[in-house]
């Protein structure tokens, strides 16, 4: 019951694995992404406080999830590395950090670019935005400590046990707003009982956040069979996988 | 000869004291650091004192924050050079023990230093004596958690022949919560009001990283040595 589970530390199956799932990732963000920009830059009623400038949260919020989502990814798979040797857990590590540095990225630049006409600035040194912009510096050591060492190997761990340091960051990004009084504005999904939203305007934001979701996926996969092919680069598979 | 852990690790804060009080210019050179940083922002800035007195809980902050910094680098690649920590490592004692003693001994002549030079820089940047008490606390809580997060960053460059940016890069993100907390309760303490919530905050980092990172110090140093 288990094999599909270890057949996940064998290079040549991830491969294979990950180019079967792009296009599913890729159909699935196509859709999930377009029904919600669609639904919610047209047709989700303007906010009775912020009217349409409200609209830059679907592409906002939920860079914001995937920052943190796509680091605590890295710490996983890194753990999963380091703790049983498995070098497909640091080929994830190293294929996902990117990929949540510019998504980290993404959720600043959107943040301020809304903050500029909510909160009259472009950037105030308020929890939440801190400790976003300490993920992406996060991001920044953790990638610049991997290709700093000779030896692969240990790049690999040293990168991974820095992400396991640093996921202590994702709980306080997270919980920032209820911690501190924040300019940020409260959880407004992700509450228990009722959210404060209503349907017409959440449902086009979860659509997005499947979507993200679906294309940080879909990335993943692209950027892991090119890892896989660098790392594997001396195996004799590789020659009878690009030939095929 | 089969040592306890609590012998090994005065054992081990002697001798790195020793090694340390040789050569005073590597102990000197980071506090030399720390008063030519703060004096250069009076000087860059206006001299005037209201405005000195706004700025100083940042200006002694960051300036302690860099300083530590510099001597951080050296905290575990004499050893690793000449392979003293590779003998450590063999001794039978578990690592983290020897990175708890290392780290000690490290925040004695670093950390300890410039908590004790820091009233005179205080002064310099027209702190009010009424301040000292908090300041104090707060850089000694502040400077022995930054020497468990350096010790964390130390161990992970330890290998590499360049890893003095690196290390920075990687300690200063995570010793950023120390910089907020710590310049909050002095600017705090300077206006004359309670800062005891953000000593606290100070205080249980400083129990969370002593108590977490040796491991994670020494899974780092386990790294690099096999």
């Amino acid at each position: 019951m288990w094999t599909w589970f270890y057949r996940l530390a064998s290079p040549p199956h991830v491969y294979r694995v990950a180019a079967m799932l792009i296009p599913w990732f890729l159909t699935g963000a196509a859709i999930a992404i377009g029904y919600g920009a669609i639904a919610g830059l047209v047709f989700a009623p303007p906010d009775y406080q912020q009217g349409d400038a409200f609209r830059i949260i679907y592409v906002h919020a939920p860079s914001g999830w995937i920052s943190m989502f796509a680091y605590s990814t890295m710490a996983v798979a890194g753990a999963i590395g380091l703790i049983w040797r498995i070098k497909m857990g640091h080929a994830v590590a190293a294929a996902v950090a990117p990929i949540g540095a510019s998504f980290t990225l993404l959720a600043l630049v959107t943040g301020s670019l809304w903050g500029r006409p909510m909160w009259g600035t472009y950037w105030a040194w308020d929890p939440r935005l801190t400790s976003e912009l300490i993920l992406l510096f996060l991001y920044a050591g953790v990638m610049s400590l991997r290709p700093a060492f000779e030896d692969a190997s240990r790049g690999d761990r040293a990168a991974a046990l820095l992400a396991i340091v640093g996921v202590v960051n994702v709980p306080i990004i997270h919980y920032s707003v209820l911690w501190w009084n924040s300019l940020h504005q409260g959880a407004t999904v992700a509450k228990l009982g009722k959210p404060s939203m209503p349907p017409s305007m959440l449902v086009p934001l979860l659509s997005m956040l499947l979507g993200f979701m679906c294309f940080f996926g879909a990335v993943l996969c692209m950027r892991l069979r090119g890892e896989v092919l660098n790392r594997e680069r001396q195996a004799s598979w590789i020659r009878e996988a690009i030939r095929s | 000869m089969n040592v306890g852990a609590w012998r090994a690790m005065m054992l081990i804060v002697h001798r790195d004291l020793c090694l340390s009080f040789r050569r005073p210019e590597q102990v000197l050179q980071p506090l030399v650091f720390f008063l030519i940083v703060t004096t250069l922002f009076p000087l860059g800035l206006s001299v005037q004192l209201s405005l000195l007195r706004d700025m100083a809980p940042g200006v002694l902050w960051v300036a302690a924050l860099l300083s530590s910094l510099l001597s951080l680098d050296s905290l575990f690649k004499n050893d690793a050079d000449d392979g003293t920590l590779e003998q450590l490592a063999l001794s039978g004692q578990s690592l983290a023990t020897i990175v708890i003693a290392k780290t000690v001994a490290h925040w004695l002549v670093s950390g300890a230093a410039l908590v004790l030079v820091s009233p005179v820089v205080a002064i310099g940047l027209a702190i009010p004596v009424s301040a000292f008490a908090t300041m104090l606390l707060g850089l000694t809580l502040g400077t022995l958690t930054l020497s468990w997060l350096g010790a964390i960053g130390a161990g992970l460059t330890v290998g590499l022949r360049r890893g003095n940016v690196l290390l920075s890069l990687i300690v200063l993100p995570l010793a950023m919560p120390l910089l907020i907390f710590g310049a909050g309760a002095t600017d705090r303490a300077i206006s004359g009001a309670s800062a005891v919530g953000a000593l606290y905050f100070l205080a249980s980092l400083c129990v969370f990283t002593t108590t977490l990172a040796p491991f994670a110090a020494a899974a780092a140093l386990r790294i690099a040595l096999d």
